[in-house]
């Protein structure tokens, strides 16, 4: 049986048991292939295959949902009897918000055939390719491939299909005293070239391994895409979410200029570089949505129940989970800007490659403290300088991206493996370019 | 159950494989959540798979499927060597097993009430009993929940192995916050994600949430005009919880042998600890003595055997504050030319088994919280975390609580909002000159340890204690 015969034998049944009740159901299969390597060779090397089938009922103003990994028709029956005998259990759902109403998708998805077949050779030859790259250099990392088919049916009439590949590598090149990384994702495997990764990510880390110490304050900053990728997951993660508004946690301010005129962001899981599936986890199909234009926050993810709350319509961001997490994009573009080398522009600064380890001190300042990987450079007078060892910041994410705060924008983007959405809900998609900041707040060293 | 698995095993060592083991699981979760008096959801989750591992050369490789029939099985097996063998493309040197005693070994954790038997109503009241107590009482968002795990394991290994283990866990806790201009204050009950144990429902029962929503929502209200935790240098007083914290980042992470030896290097990070240095290195001071003990009834990082078949032992960690041990698995402990594994878990049957926490934690001092404060003349004391933020090599941190309180001249003092501190693991621990003892000792449990690509999540526990630390920075700001 496909994914969608699946998905409606689950509404029959549910009909059947229960003519009272309604049902929205969606069935998945991934297949997720991962080849790891560390110290140059793989030593991790693992494939799975997986179905789910997710089942939400709502009878008599109450709600109940379960999840399976099983498909027979026994298994089937029995995570249908099972989500009608918790219903009986459940207090009211006063916030219900309905099934999705049938729409067609925008798009079928972006599916690469080799990707979705591909073997464990064909990602053992990319790692292959970046450790020869990175010629001597120790190197660790990972090279990934995943599929996803998916349909959505409801008692409503919805009924929509997507599928969409990934392939990812995200890598080191290790020098014993500095790392380099590089990285990308793209719907193709054929994309992913381990050799330009490897020889990038060896370069970085040569250019880093004479750090010097720099003192706690707040300097101007470059930040290449992968921190910038972070930047943008803990706008989300907190503040550019409908349950972060419905709750008023968040700083969203709809038809504000909360950020910089340079700054444009949306979510389009419809165009050629997208990896998300075409309709969202309530059936909802997905299309652009404007997040941030010119630096006015234009738009808020929402799923049904926090559009409802906040008397706007869903913007098809819901995901598994989202009940607890709130609703998040699956592939975020910030809008490129003109300058070939933002470096040029700067005084005195620092480069910065990673973010890690970010968390928020207060989801509504968006506080977060972390520290800098992989490389740091200090730039004077548009040039790089001395490397500077790993770095502990304390900085709002939102005042660092305030009118006025960022100072360029550059032309080339890059497709970091994304860490916005949550992974239940298969992986997206990030473009984003390097951004010149006014401001960043060191408060620390490796040193302490 | 078995019988899957020992085809699946015994597939992957026809297909060429030196060593194999197979894992079917059975997994069953459950987690509700109520807001602001009512459920905001429930979920329920049941998986059936079996993960196979296969060692050929220097890399594992494996496959997990959901189909358990005779073919497929057979086929996951297969799979496991097929993908192990790939990996010659990029070979490292034959990693080897250290010894471990083969078991045919049944096991269970303890568990007085079934969790998933206690009726979804009485849970629901629960839990919406204690967010309209908090919500009457003022905050902007209260918040509670609950989650159970209910998962039986057969492990086959080709040397032998034949283990069943039902393992169930639970817990509960619940939050609010409050809003002022700009900012959120935070309070949490029994720990800022909840309480959690290897037992059952008598667990949540016995934290008893209700009696503390009133509590919490009062002091989310109160830190809205409590002044600004100063910024300095100080004498630290941190509550069990946040010590809890403390243990899983800067110790337990730090001695993962899989992190040692540069396996995760690419992505959760190395460790700042140099195997040359194991017996002899200063990790902290004298009160300073952690173990890694998977015995500890109730614990949530208990088992009786880890997932590669190692029955659960305890280890010392760091014994007066000198480094002495590691968590390992059979592959790491033997590259490492060490004699023990047993750490070494998945988080389901489609993961591969990895390096993780067991109970991790601090062993009791001589002292109390009480005493502590009466010692000291200047401080703060912090409980109950609200950020966690450490580097890749498991130093420098920087933590953020819910709550703190000024100490001056022996006595608790004046409350302090946004409390923050910051340290190098080392000099940190060398700095702890008090330490609770046995009568505040809590086994706590983290169930969101996240490690490893695909990402996996860990059931970690952390016996911890009120401690002191002296010449702390805190009051790091944004």
């Amino acid at each position: 049986m496909t994914s969608s015969d699946v998905a409606a034998q689950v509404v029959e049944l549910v009909g059947k048991s229960n003519p009272a009740a309604v049902a929205a159901v969606t069935v998945s299969r991934t297949s997720l292939a991962l080849t790891r390597f560390a110290e140059s060779f793989i030593h991790q090397n693992v494939a799975d295959e997986s179905d789910r089938v997710a089942l939400q009922i709502h009878v008599d103003g109450r709600t109940a949902s379960a999840t399976t990994n099983r498909t027979s028709p026994e298994a089937l029956s029995a995570l249908v009897s099972s989500v009608l005998a918790a219903i009986a259990m459940c207090p009211v759902d006063s916030r219900w918000a309905g099934l999705t109403p049938p729409a067609g998708v925008h798009s079928a998805g972006n599916w690469d055939e080799a990707t979705g077949t591909a073997d464990p050779d064909a990602r053992a030859r990319a790692v292959r390719a970046f450790v020869d790259a990175a010629t001597g250099l120790a190197c660790a990392g990972y090279c990934q491939t995943l599929s996803m088919q998916a349909a959505f049916a409801n008692s409503a009439g919805q009924a929509v299909t997507g599928r969409s590949t990934q392939a990812s590598m995200d890598a080191i090149a290790r020098t014993g005293r500095s790392d380099g990384a590089a990285r990308t994702a793209s719907c193709a495997l054929s994309e992913v070239d381990g050799a330009a990764l490897g020889a990038a990510a060896a370069a970085k880390a040569r250019a880093g391994e004479e750090q010097v110490e720099l003192d706690p304050g707040r300097y101007e900053v470059v930040l290449e895409p992968g921190a910038v990728s972070d930047l943008v997951a803990g706008l989300f993660w907190h503040g550019l979410n409908g349950k972060a508004v419905v709750e008023g946690r968040s700083f969203a301010q709809l038809g504000e200029q909360q950020f910089d005129p340079a700054v444009s962001m949306w979510d389009d899981s419809t165009d050629e570089r997208a990896t998300g599936l075409p309709f969202d986890a309530e059936g909802t199909p997905k299309h652009r949505v404007d997040l941030v234009t010119d630096g006015v926050t234009t738009g808020i993810p929402h799923d049904r129940r926090t559009a409802a709350a906040c008397g706007a319509e869903t913007t098809g961001h819901a995901v598994a989970g989202g009940q607890q997490l709130g609703a998040f994009p699956n592939d975020v573009r910030l809008a490129a800007g003109s300058a070939e080398d933002l470096v040029a522009e700067v005084e005195r600064g620092l480069l910065i490659s990673d973010l890690w380890y970010t968390r928020a001190l207060d989801p509504k300042t968006l506080v977060y403290t972390g520290l800098t990987r992989n490389g740091v450079w200090l730039i004077e007078d548009g040039r790089l300088g001395a490397a500077v060892s790993t770095l502990r910041f304390t900085q709002s994410y939102v005042d660092a991206l305030r009118p006025g705060a960022v100072l360029g924008v550059s032309r080339a983007t890059e497709s970091p493996p994304t860490i916005i959405a949550p992974v239940a809900w298969g992986c997206g998609s990030l473009v984003v370019p390097s951004l010149r900041l006014a401001s960043w707040n060191i408060t620390g060293g490796a040193a302490g | 159950m078995f019988d899957a698995a020992t085809r699946a095993v015994e597939a992957a060592v026809g297909a060429g494989a030196r060593y194999a083991d197979a894992r079917v699981m059975h997994s069953r979760y459950e987690s509700m959540t109520a807001q602001n008096g009512e459920v905001e959801d429930l979920s329920q989750l049941d998986t059936v798979g079996v993960g196979v591992r296969a060692l050929v050369g220097s890399s594992w490789g494996f496959f997990a499927a959901s189909d358990l029939d005779d073919a497929a099985v057979r086929r996951a097996g297969e799979r496991a060597t097929e993908i192990a063998r790939a990996s010659a493309v990029v070979p490292g040197s034959d990693l080897e097993l250290v010894t471990t005693e083969v078991r045919q070994g049944s096991w269970a954790s303890g568990c007085e009430e079934d969790p998933l038997s206690v009726s979804l109503a009485d849970k629901a009241d629960l839990l919406v009993g204690v967010t309209a107590t908090m919500r009457a009482a003022g905050v902007a968002l209260a918040s509670a929940l609950y989650q159970i795990w209910d998962t039986e394991k057969w492990f086959v290994s080709s040397e032998g192995h034949r283990i069943d283990q039902r393992i169930r866990e639970c817990g509960a806790g619940m939050h609010c916050m409050t809003y002022g201009d700009g900012f959120t204050q935070r309070r949490s009950y029994p720990s800022f994600r909840g309480q959690y144990g290897t037992a059952g429902w008598e667990l949540i029962r016995s934290i008893d949430l209700p009696a503390h929503a009133e509590r919490i929502a009062a002091e989310a209200t109160a830190l809205l005009t409590a002044p600004e935790c100063p910024a300095g240098t100080t004498d630290l007083i941190l509550g069990g919880e946040q010590m809890s914290l403390q243990i899983h980042e800067s110790v337990g992470h730090a001695v993962e042998l899989d992190r040692i030896l540069g396996w995760e290097a690419g992505y959760a990070g190395t460790s700042w600890l140099d195997l040359s240095k194991l017996g002899a290195l200063r990790y902290g001071s004298d009160l300073m003595t952690v173990t890694a003990d998977p015995t500890l009834p109730g614990a949530l990082g208990s088992f009786g055997y880890d997932d590669e078949g190692t029955p659960a032992t305890a280890h010392d960690i760091v014994r007066d504050g000198t480094w002495v041990g590691v968590l390992a698995g059979r592959d790491s402990a033997a590259m490492a030319g060490l004699d023990y594994a047993g750490a070494v878990r998945a988080d389901g049957y489609a993961r591969i088994p990895m390096v993780r926490m067991t109970n991790v934690g601090l062993l009791p001092g001589p002292d109390s919280l009480e005493s502590m404060i009466a010692a000291t003349d200047d401080g703060i004391f912090m409980e109950h975390n609200r950020s966690w933020s450490i580097d890749d090599k498991r130093r420098n941190f920087q933590f953020g609580c819910e709550i703190s309180w000024e100490v001056k001249n022996g006595t608790r003092g004046r409350l302090l909002r946004n409390p923050t501190y910051t340290g190098i693991g080392p000099d940190f621990w060398a700095s702890m000159d008090m330490l609770a003892g046995e009568a505040e000792r809590r086994f706590w449990g983290t169930p969101n340890c996240g490690k490893g690509q695909p990402g996996q999540t860990g059931h970690t526990g952390h016996p911890a204690m009120p401690a002191r630390f002296r010449n702390v920075r805190v009051g790091v700001r944004g």
